[in-house]
């Protein structure tokens, strides 16, 4: 293992939480809106809108559908224009949130569609603005389920922050790919790619526990 | 004072289009319990939405003391709605929400201070005798303790109309009967309108003054709950008044009569009688009474001899005691 491998290794684990912490943060700030949005101006919705369900919806499949490497190359422009620099971990930032976002929304769609119809019907009954359904109805109703995707998403985004490492991102991806993958110190990619998984098992185990806490409906 | 002036609901389905309402007049007075009845499918659900506007009519209005509120504003729809009260067959409660909450949500969205919505969450949860569960979640409750606190909510803003969607259709015979004395006890002491659709005849005659009968969204028969059923001039109401798998109707070529029991003396052997004063047999086809205290109330079937001077006889024995009767099929 080449010196100071413990140092490297820590600033590693550090910048891998920044960028994922920080993106994930930023894409729920605009994915729960965004999923909100598609899934009140549905055709069974309590704001039905055809064109902007039509237009959000496409904007997402769209960006869903372009691989993470293509976009990250693609949108350089992009991240310079808002972070000034097109390197480094808080570059990669912007990439993640713009393919985060799309996948956070569908995610956050999915689960205010397993809130029960009857429960926002009653809350329309007693006089409710759409505004009010969707603060006090539909966002507390499924927290716990936008919980457990909160818990996917972190996930998600920590596997391509490691992407990153390609494109001259940090974190233990940059770390595994030019000492692991350049160099052959295969040491040192299985020790980043156990740090990887260590840190997607406890962001799981702790995030199902607080979702089983603050879920109601479990006795 | 509700009132539909020829509503009609059509919805446009892959099947084709379906009639929910089918130009419906209907005048729900102040202070009463009306009760919907018919089938599934009837359009009963559809229609009482239209009193709170869950639904709009395709065509008609409906008024709400004169105010035509298919006309109204979106803000003032919304106070309107504060003002009708709503329970529902699968009670509809915030599951992330304990008791307390859910009874304060109409009492958030109305803007009642906080100090001013706890009072009032205390008396609710007194009138409905749930003081007990007040921290308690939905998970945590039966079937009849939610519909007592969906009640509880319905009721926060002092509504004037109370509508209840099948509201007692998932509960056992005896929550159900707690929960229609529950309802009758508010329209008395709160003189809330109540509005209750269901299926069954016996919720009606519990707890309802008028009835309206209902199939393929049309209204077949309004009346009295005593008028209806001593007398259905329907076949959707006869239909539920005698529900054909408790009788052996279908199983004779003979007449049937159907004789009402309205209140006589749950000890005087009619029946008994019958046959020892008219020397003829009489085959019991279906029954149901009840003893209400001390008086009969219910129905019963009976086949009829195939003598139509024996018949003559039964009808004057019936006429002479004051019971009434009709024909049974």
């Amino acid at each position: 293992m080449p010196q100071g491998m413990g140092e490297l290794l820590l600033n590693g684990i550090f910048e891998t939480m920044y960028m994922t912490i920080v993106s994930t943060v930023i894409s729920y700030i605009i994915g729960i809106p965004l999923g909100v949005i598609v899934y009140i101006t549905d055709t069974n919705g309590i704001c039905k809108n055809r064109v902007v369900n039509f237009i959000t919806g496409t904007i997402i499949n769209i960006v869903r559908s372009i691989p993470f490497l293509i976009l990250l190359v693609a949108i350089m422009p992009f991240t310079r224009l808002v972070v000034g620099t097109s390197i480094g971990s808080t570059a990669t930032i912007v990439p993640l949130i713009v393919a985060a976002v799309p996948f956070i929304a569908r995610m956050v769609e999915s689960s205010l569609k397993e809130i029960d119809g009857g429960i926002i019907e009653a809350a329309k009954a007693m006089g409710s603005s759409t505004l009010q359904i969707v603060t006090k109805v539909l966002i507390p109703e499924a927290k716990p389920s936008l919980m457990v995707g909160g818990t996917i998403a972190f996930a998600t985004i920590l596997g391509y922050s490691a992407m990153a490492g390609f494109v001259g991102g940090g974190g233990l991806g940059a770390i595994a790919t030019n000492y692991g993958y350049y160099r052959y110190h295969t040491d040192v990619m299985l020790i980043t790619v156990a740090l990887l998984v260590l840190i997607v098992q406890i962001f799981q185990e702790v995030g199902l526990k607080l979702v089983n806490k603050v879920d109601k409906r479990i006795k | 004072m509700i009132r539909f002036d020829n509503v009609s609901k059509k919805f446009n389905t892959k099947s084709g289009e379906v009639v929910a309402a089918n130009h419906v007049n209907l005048q729900i007075e102040d202070g009463e319990i009306f009760g919907i009845i018919g089938f599934s499918g009837a359009g009963k659900s559809t229609l009482v939405r239209h009193i709170n506007l869950l639904e709009y009519p395709t065509e008609g209005s409906i008024y709400i003391d004169d105010v035509d509120i298919t006309k109204v504003s979106n803000k003032e729809l919304r106070r309107y709605r504060q003002k009708i009260g709503m329970i529902f067959q699968q009670f509809n409660l915030l599951e992330q929400r304990n008791v307390t909450g859910n009874i304060m949500y109409p009492l958030e969205i109305a803007g009642v201070k906080k100090t001013e919505a706890k009072k009032r969450v205390e008396e609710l949860l007194h009138i409905v005798g749930m003081e007990d569960k007040a921290a308690a979640y939905p998970s945590q409750l039966s079937g009849g303790q939610k519909q007592r606190v969906a009640i509880a909510r319905a009721l926060a803003t002092n509504p004037d109309v109370l509508l209840c969607d099948e509201a007692t259709s998932a509960l056992d015979p005896i929550t159900t009967r707690s929960i229609l004395e529950l309802l009758k006890d508010i329209n008395k002491k709160l003189n809330v309108t109540i509005v209750v659709i269901t299926h069954e005849m016996k919720v009606v005659e519990q707890i309802c003054d008028r009835v309206a009968v209902m199939s393929a969204g049309n209204i077949e028969e309004i009346g009295t709950v005593r008028e209806v059923f001593m007398n259905p001039k329907s076949e959707t109401a006869r239909k539920l008044i005698i529900p054909e798998e408790t009788n052996l109707v279908s199983h004779t070529d003979r007449d049937v009569l159907r004789i009402v029991f309205d209140g006589q003396s749950a000890f005087e052997p009619i029946v008994s009688s019958l046959t020892i004063e008219c020397q003829t047999m009489v085959n019991i086809l279906g029954a149901n009474t009840e003893n209400i205290g001390g008086k009969a109330y219910g129905q019963m079937l009976i086949e009829l001899p195939g003598d139509p001077d024996k018949v003559q006889k039964i009808k004057d024995y019936l006429d002479r005691q004051g019971i009434h009767y009709e024909r049974g099929r």
